[in-house]
C-alpha cells in the first residue's frame, strides 16, 4: 500500500544551479515546524548526492528521492 | 558519507578570499553557502582584492574572470548567469539568512586599499585583524581562494 504524501511546503529550485537547491530547501525549512515536510523540484544533477548527504548531516529524513524525465524530486521531513 | 564526515561539520569552514575576480569569488561563495546550508559555521576573511569586489559601490560591478578563463569561460560564466543563476553577493546573501556566516574584512587590506568600513556592502560584518581571524578558525581548515 502507498501512502500519498502531501508537503506542506513547495521549493521549486528547477533551473537553480548547485548550492541553491540546498540553500532554499535549507532557508524553507527555518520556518516549518518539526514534523513538517518539504517537497523539492530540481534539475540540478548534483542534487540527487547533495540531498542524501544534508539529510544525512542535518538529521532531517529524506522520505523519497525520485526523477521524472529531467526534473528530480525529494520529499523531506523536518527533523 | 561516514561518521568522521558528519561530524567535521562542527568545526568551522574558514575562507579567506584574495583573488577578486568574479569566477573564484563565486566558487568561494558556493563552498559557504553549500556549509551554511549543513548549519555549518562560515568564517570569511575578506583580503586585497576579494576586499575590493565588496565595495558598495562596486560590489554589483563586473570583476572579471581569472585569466586562465579566455573567452570560452567568459561564455560560459554569461550563458549560466543569462540562465538565472544569482551573483555570487546574492547567493552570499542568501547563505548569511541561514546564519553563521560571518564576513570580516582585513584591517591591513583596509589600509593598502584606502578604504574605511562605510565604504563597504553591508554583507561585511566587521574589521579585524589576522589573529582574530586565527583565534576564530576552530580546528576547521582554512581554504584561500
Amino acid at each position: 500500500m502507498t501512502v500519498l504524501l502531501t508537503a506542506d511546503e513547495l521549493v521549486d529550485a528547477r533551473g537553480l544551479s548547485c548550492p541553491m537547491p540546498i540553500v532554499k530547501t535549507a532557508t524553507a525549512m527555518r520556518t516549518l515546524a518539526s514534523g513538517n515536510v518539504v517537497e523539492v523540484l530540481a534539475t540540478d544533477p548534483g542534487s540527487v548526492k547533495d540531498f542524501q548527504a544534508w539529510a544525512r548531516s542535518t538529521g532531517n529524513e529524506l522520505i523519497e528521492s525520485t526523477q521524472e524525465g529531467s526534473v528530480y524530486r525529494f520529499l523531506i521531513r523536518k527533523i | 558519507m561516514n561518521d568522521k564526515q558528519v561530524k567535521d561539520m562542527d568545526e568551522p569552514l574558514n575562507l579567506v578570499l584574495f583573488s577578486g575576480t568574479d569566477d573564484r569569488l563565486n566558487a568561494a561563495v558556493v563552498l559557504a553557502a553549500g556549509a551554511a546550508a549543513l548549519g555549518r559555521t562560515v568564517n570569511i576573511f575578506l583580503q586585497y582584492w576579494a576586499l575590493d569586489a565588496f565595495r558598495a559601490d562596486r560590489i554589483g560591478a563586473d570583476h572579471g574572470l581569472a585569466p586562465e578563463a579566455g573567452e570560452a569561460g567568459r561564455t560560459a560564466v554569461d550563458a549560466l548567469r543569462a540562465a538565472g543563476q544569482s551573483s555570487w553577493a546574492d547567493t552570499l546573501r542568501q547563505a548569511k539568512e541561514l546564519g553563521g556566516v560571518d564576513i570580516q574584512a582585513c584591517s591591513l587590506s583596509m589600509d593598502l586599499l584606502h578604504i574605511t568600513e562605510a565604504d563597504l556592502d553591508p554583507l561585511v560584518d566587521g574589521v579585524e585583524g589576522v589573529t582574530a581571524f586565527h583565534l576564530s578558525t576552530g580546528n576547521g581548515p582554512v581554504v584561500f581562494v
